[in-house]
């Protein structure tokens, strides 16, 4: 696994999704979409950065959490769908 | 009609899995009209229990109110029952017009047009008017009827953290490249009772070029010194683009919703707004009563008045009472009990005191932020308030949650 993007990815989360009081830790297999802690509608901005940043052009249908629940499924996603490679 | 056994065995452990989460739906059987004192059958077949109740959106207590009731009744004489139709058709009477310039008026803003509720009014207010070179930016905790009326729309969609004006900043800049942009936020934020910041909403609107789409349902009627809403609350009045409310909470409580706004977006509405398009008429029953309503609050702050009065006098007590409560201004009180099993406990024994309130977890709230949702009304007398925070007491000493901070009543009930 590509670490700099895991740590990429993550802090993006972290600043996106969390609170700075909200005492969250995350990781990268903490589940986002089934724990709650990002919802569905504000998914898009973690998919617009992910296409921007990587050019990974995920489609919308695959932002679900059977594919996108957690930063190490999100990066085989990233990988799959960039256009750099 | 195939309604195969794999249909239903399909919906039943749907059904099944709800009730396990915890999120099954119950209604309960009012037999008497809304107001403070109510009478209810719960559950169903038990005898009728009188109580006080403490979760409508009846905030200016105008649901029942004799000269509303008066007001109703002439619509029924004057303008019949029903429309049967849409607006454009045949479905417009004068008393449907000057309700809208009424509203208008009240909310200080350039035109109206009605809906059969916000619901439809939120569905139409971005789909109608925003296409795919556009974006709308919404606060994270948007009621759902935002949130829907968002996904209608073809325009593209982000979202700022609740209430954090830096984030909405920063998704201003990125989006500069969009053709509009629309700030979407409720005015009131009906789980929490926070207050949209909108002096600084629209200061960033100015900065960086956006629309202002504001829903007040929690708060016309009634916030603002004279009741016009949260824009008069928060000084800025004019500067909201487009402002979605209904006439089913503080505004008698019937039904139906509008848009007000810009002149031109208003008519765009009258033109492509679907729910508007293809949904039957308000009744003249509703109109007239809610034309009475706004000349009412109008007339006089009084019931707004009476209802700051009894918000600051029931947060001050069950405060000093020792319970978590959110801080803030606005009749809806959260009691924060942060689990969800004691928050149901809690209802539940508040409902035996003869107390209505509701409690509310996942995923209505975030994780691990279960609360019971006090609403207070202007109908509300001290009687009322004094039996509900004696009975707020009696229970939380029994759960032993009075004076504990968040973190010992986690402690002792867990997230
Ligand atoms: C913020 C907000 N918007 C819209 C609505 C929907 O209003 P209506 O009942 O008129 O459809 C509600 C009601 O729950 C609400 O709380």
């Amino acid at each position: 696994m590509d670490a700099e993007m895991k740590d990429v990815i993550l802090e993006y989360v972290r600043e996106e999704y969390l609170d700075e009081d909200s005492g969250i830790e995350v990781d990268e297999n903490t589940p986002l979409i089934t724990g709650g802690l990002v919802d569905s509608f504000s998914l898009v901005s973690l998919l617009m950065f992910l296409r921007q940043k990587y050019n990974a052009n995920i489609p919308d249908q695959e932002a679900i959490p059977e594919t996108f629940d957690t930063v190490t499924n999100i990066m085989k996603l990233v990988e799959r769908y960039r256009q750099d490679k | 009609m195939v309604y195969s056994k794999e249909a239903q065995e399909f919906f039943s452990k749907e059904l099944k899995e709800i009730e396990e989460q915890g999120l099954f739906k119950e209604e309960r059987y009012i037999h008497s009209p809304q107001s403070a004192d109510i009478e209810v059958e719960y559950p169903a077949g038990a005898e009728l229990s009188a109580v006080i109740n403490m979760c409508a959106n009846n905030y200016l207590g105008l649901s029942s109110h004799p000269e509303v009731l008066q007001a109703a009744h002439d619509g029924l004489e004057e303008r019949g029952y029903g429309m049967s139709s849409v607006r454009f058709i045949c479905g417009t009477q004068d008393i449907h017009r000057e309700l809208e310039e009424k509203l208008s008026d009240f909310l200080g803003t350039e035109d109206t047009i009605l809906f059969s509720s916000c619901m439809d009014a939120n569905a139409a207010v971005f789909e109608a008017i925003l296409g795919k070179e556009d974006i709308v930016i919404c606060d994270r905790l948007n009621h759902a009827s935002i949130i829907d009326g968002i996904r209608l729309a073809s325009s593209q969609q982000d979202s700022y953290k609740h209430l954090d004006m830096k984030h909405l900043e920063k998704k201003l800049q990125l989006h500069q490249d969009k053709r509009f942009r629309v700030i979407a936020t409720d005015g009131v934020f009906s789980m929490d009772g926070d207050i949209a910041p909108l002096d600084a909403i629209c200061d960033l609107a100015d900065k960086y070029d956006a629309m202002v789409m504001l829903d007040d349902s929690h708060a016309t009627g009634f916030m603002g010194r004279t009741g016009r809403g949260s824009h008069e609350h928060c000084g800025v009045m004019g500067r909201i683009d487009l402002l979605t409310t209904t006439l089913g909470k503080a505004l008698g409580g019937a039904s139906g919703g509008c848009i007000s706004g810009r002149k031109e977006l208003i008519e765009m509405y009258r033109q492509r707004g679907r729910p508007y398009l293809f949904s039957n008429s308000v009744p003249p029953v509703i109109i007239s009563a809610a034309g009475r309503v706004i000349d009412l609050l109008s007339r006089t702050t009084e019931r707004r008045d009476q209802l700051e009065e009894n918000t600051r006098y029931f947060r001050e007590k069950m405060t000093s009472a020792g319970f978590d409560i959110r801080p803030g201004v606005h009749p809806i009180v959260p009691i924060m009990l942060y689990n969800a099993k004691l928050a149901q406990d809690v209802a539940r024994d508040m409902y035996a005191e003869g107390i209505y309130v509701i409690g509310f977890s996942f995923p209505v709230v975030p994780k691990g932020q279960a609360r019971i949702r006090v609403q207070l009304s202007a109908g509300h007398k001290q009687k009322h308030l004094d039996k509900a925070i004696s009975a707020f007491i009696k229970v939380g000493k029994k759960y032993d949650i009075l004076h504990k901070s968040k973190e010992e009543i986690i402690e002792k009930y867990g997230m």
